[in-house]
């Protein structure tokens, strides 16, 4: 049923309809909507939950990571400093191959302390072994919770799974979404069944210490998952997806009006929104400019980003997170893909909307200008050039 | 990664822990009183180490090691999947630490678990050091104690702090139930254990675990010397049921700090000197008087 919804609401609702056995988070903006809103689920008795509130977020990540274990399906969710102290546990949970669901609001990191949003927390989680989903809006957010919680839990996967939303702008926002019947959702995602869990009648050991011996061959494991089972397994639970809700929102990247692009623009979560009206217009003017939205960050889809970009001639990649001392995560990512190839699109770096700088239409626009001229890898945009001097480093 | 295996122990031979190693023997003593239908979860440490190099596995229960802070929090997790699954009442959770997986780094998570009032019994195997890091103090680590972070030297006589008064901490959260054990008093111990389980609610069991390697004796002392801990009065054995003092182990003839302190390496530095040697003798004075242990 469409409803005009906040989108921490819609986290909310589409959480619910999974029926997670156990709820554990901490709160903090701006995330804190969601925990709330289950928390009032669970309260009125809609949700049959066992709530925990924990003193931190790495208590929040490790009951989880025991519920799980237990067989039972389990919801956190989580934001910035708080993604960054459970960082630990997530690690683990991806190591122990356990399929926690997790809904990081993104938001900037501290010191200077900023509530608003970019992506540099769950960037920094990239190499956890988590499958890593960033959503444009409300209805892709709630359609990955849904479709990661079967993508994760498939016996041969057993992976946890971060859906990523930008925090304000989509846990704030209020948008139109489609919220699923809780017999579509019961249809679609079947109860949790792990091949293994800790169970008094077949007692497993879980978390063994993994000597030079066996250590590679988890990694190896967890790699070999990601890159060949789950990039395969996410067009197959979007084609289910497709046959009963009827709409086709996960996927490892979208394109917009690529074909016959020149330039394309990479971007990823709600920004994507604001860059295809850019795009419209300048297909207005005749402008071939066209966006590769990456959908699926983790695995990283490189054949199909690849295939995309390859037939443009510039590329400019626009991302919310930085490797402090190189460049953008994305644009290192996709330059390695054409390092060596003959007929390489130039592909330029940008860094935009920190810390919840405002990226607007001039700022894209700009950037399709920029990426006309010389190859550049890191150029910040919007900067406020009256604050670059010296005393300002230290506030 | 997963093991498997069967054995009459809940915990049974085959690990690596060092010989004459308090920890393994009070493990076993736990969770054998415990009995098959309990889940375990596991604190980095000798513990773990020692118990679950894969693929092996010294556990005959469902057991689960996660990270070195987090045992008490996936110990709440875990209680709180048996009350979603139905099975709360069927099940026990035992949740497991050392001294400084319990006391320092991991006594947010307990405090945590304690105060939402899941059903779970910690325990923290007590051997008064991190020994899986190799000997470095922890804040149960005993006064003058000589450890890695604590040596003495020329104006140092050890370890400089009192320990933690964890079972005062617990128990403070006004849980049902908060004592010490010692594996020296197996059948204490187990009794320990057992009244442990029989309660609803957070509980917190606190052993002290003797460590041949880390305390510097003979493997073969090791009873004798958690005995003379108790013994002594420096290791009070006490029950606390919702906040009061209920039960004390009595030591009618306190036996001198002396006799316990000079056979242990960690305490060479003092032992020979009567002002050092007095001021644990004060300790163990302040015990016996405190908890009126004669």
């Amino acid at each position: 049923m469409k409803k005009f919804l906040e989108g921490s609401q819609a986290v909310a609702k589409a959480v619910k309809l999974a029926k997670p056995g156990v709820i554990s988070a901490y709160p903090i903006t701006p995330q804190t909507h969601i925990v709330e809103g289950l928390a009032q689920f669970v309260a009125d008795g809609e949700l049959k939950s066992e709530f925990v509130n924990v003193e931190s977020e790495h208590s929040a990540a490790s009951a989880v990571l025991g519920a799980e274990a237990c067989g039972v399906r389990s919801f956190t969710a989580t934001s910035s400093q708080g993604l960054i102290l459970m960082s630990e546990v997530l690690f683990n949970i991806a190591g122990m191959r356990l399929p926690v669901m997790l809904v990081c609001a993104n938001r900037a990191l501290s010191a200077p302390i900023n509530i608003w949003n970019d992506h540099q927390d769950s960037i920094a989680l990239r190499d956890s072994g988590w499958i890593q989903f960033y959503a444009e809006n409300h209805q892709e957010v709630v359609d990955f919770i849904l479709q990661g919680y079967k993508i994760g839990e498939n016996p041969k996967i057993m992976l946890p799974v971060m859906v990523c939303m930008d925090g304000y702008i989509l846990t704030h926002g209020m948008e139109v979404v489609d919220i699923p019947s809780q017999e579509q959702v019961d249809k679609f995602l079947p109860p949790y069944n792990p091949p293994y869990k800790l169970d008094i009648d077949n007692p497993l050991s879980l978390g063994l210490l993994g000597d030079p011996t066996v250590y590679m061959e988890t990694r190896y494991a967890i790699q070999d998952t990601l890159n060949n089972d789950v990039l395969k397994l996410i067009p197959q639970v979007s084609s289910e997806f497709e046959s009963i809700f009827g709409r086709r929102t996960l996927k490892l990247v979208e394109t917009y009006k690529t074909e016959d692009a020149e330039v394309i623009l990479v971007a990823m979560g709600s920004v994507a929104g604001t860059i295809k009206d850019v795009i419209d217009e300048e297909r207005s003017k005749g402008k071939k400019v066209g966006l590769l939205k990456i959908v699926t960050y983790r695995p990283f889809p490189k054949e199909e980003v690849f295939n995309i970009l390859k037939q443009a001639s510039r590329v400019g990649v626009i991302e919310k997170a930085i490797s402090l001392g190189s460049d953008g995560p994305l644009y290192t990512e996709i330059s390695a893909l054409f390092s060596g190839e003959k007929n390489s699109p130039q592909i330029s770096g940008f860094i935009a909307g920190l810390g919840g700088r405002d990226i607007t239409e001039k700022t894209i626009q700009t950037v399709i200008e920029l990426v006309k001229g010389k190859k550049t890898s890191c150029i910040f945009m919007d900067l406020n050039k009256e604050l670059l001097w010296e005393d300002f480093r230290v506030i | 990664m997963l093991s498997k295996h069967f054995s009459e122990h809940n915990f049974v031979s085959g690990h690596t822990a060092c010989a004459g190693c308090g920890q393994a023997l009070a493990a076993r003593l736990v969770v054998d009183a415990a009995g098959k239908n309990t889940i375990a979860t596991n604190a980095t440490g000798c513990l773990e180490v020692f118990s679950t190099k894969a693929p092996q596995s010294s556990w005959n229960i469902p057991w689960i090691h996660s990270l070195f802070e987090n045992s008490a929090a996936v110990g709440s997790g875990v209680e709180s999947a048996l009350r979603y699954l139905g099975k709360i009442d069927k099940v026990r959770v035992i949740s497991q630490g050392g001294d400084g997986g319990t006391s320092d780094i991991g006594l947010q998570a307990l405090s945590g678990m304690l105060e939402r009032g899941h059903d779970v019994l910690y325990v923290c195997y007590d051997n008064e050091a991190y020994m899986n890091t190799g000997i470095q103090r922890s804040s149960l680590t005993p006064f003058s104690a000589n450890t890695t972070t604590s040596p003495p030297g020329k104006v140092s006589t050890g370890n400089p702090k009192l320990k933690k008064p964890l079972v005062e901490i617990c128990s403070a959260h006004h849980i049902p139930y908060s004592a010490s054990a010692s594996v020296g008093y197996p059948q204490d111990l187990q009794r320990k254990v057992k009244k442990a389980l029989s309660i609803r609610g957070p509980k917190f069991l606190q052993i002290h675990c003797p460590c041949p390697l880390g305390w510097r004796y003979e493997p073969g002392l090791t009873l004798e010397i958690a005995r003379l801990a108790v013994g002594s009065g420096l290791y009070p054995l006490i029950e606390y049921e919702y906040g009061k003092l209920t039960k004390v182990f009595k030591i009618p003839k306190p036996k001198p700090v002396e006799e316990y302190l000079k056979l242990q390496g960690r305490f060479r530095h003092i032992v020979n000197s009567q002002e050092e040697v007095a001021k644990i003798q004060k300790i163990a004075d302040k015990n016996i008087d405190y908890y009126q242990l004669k």
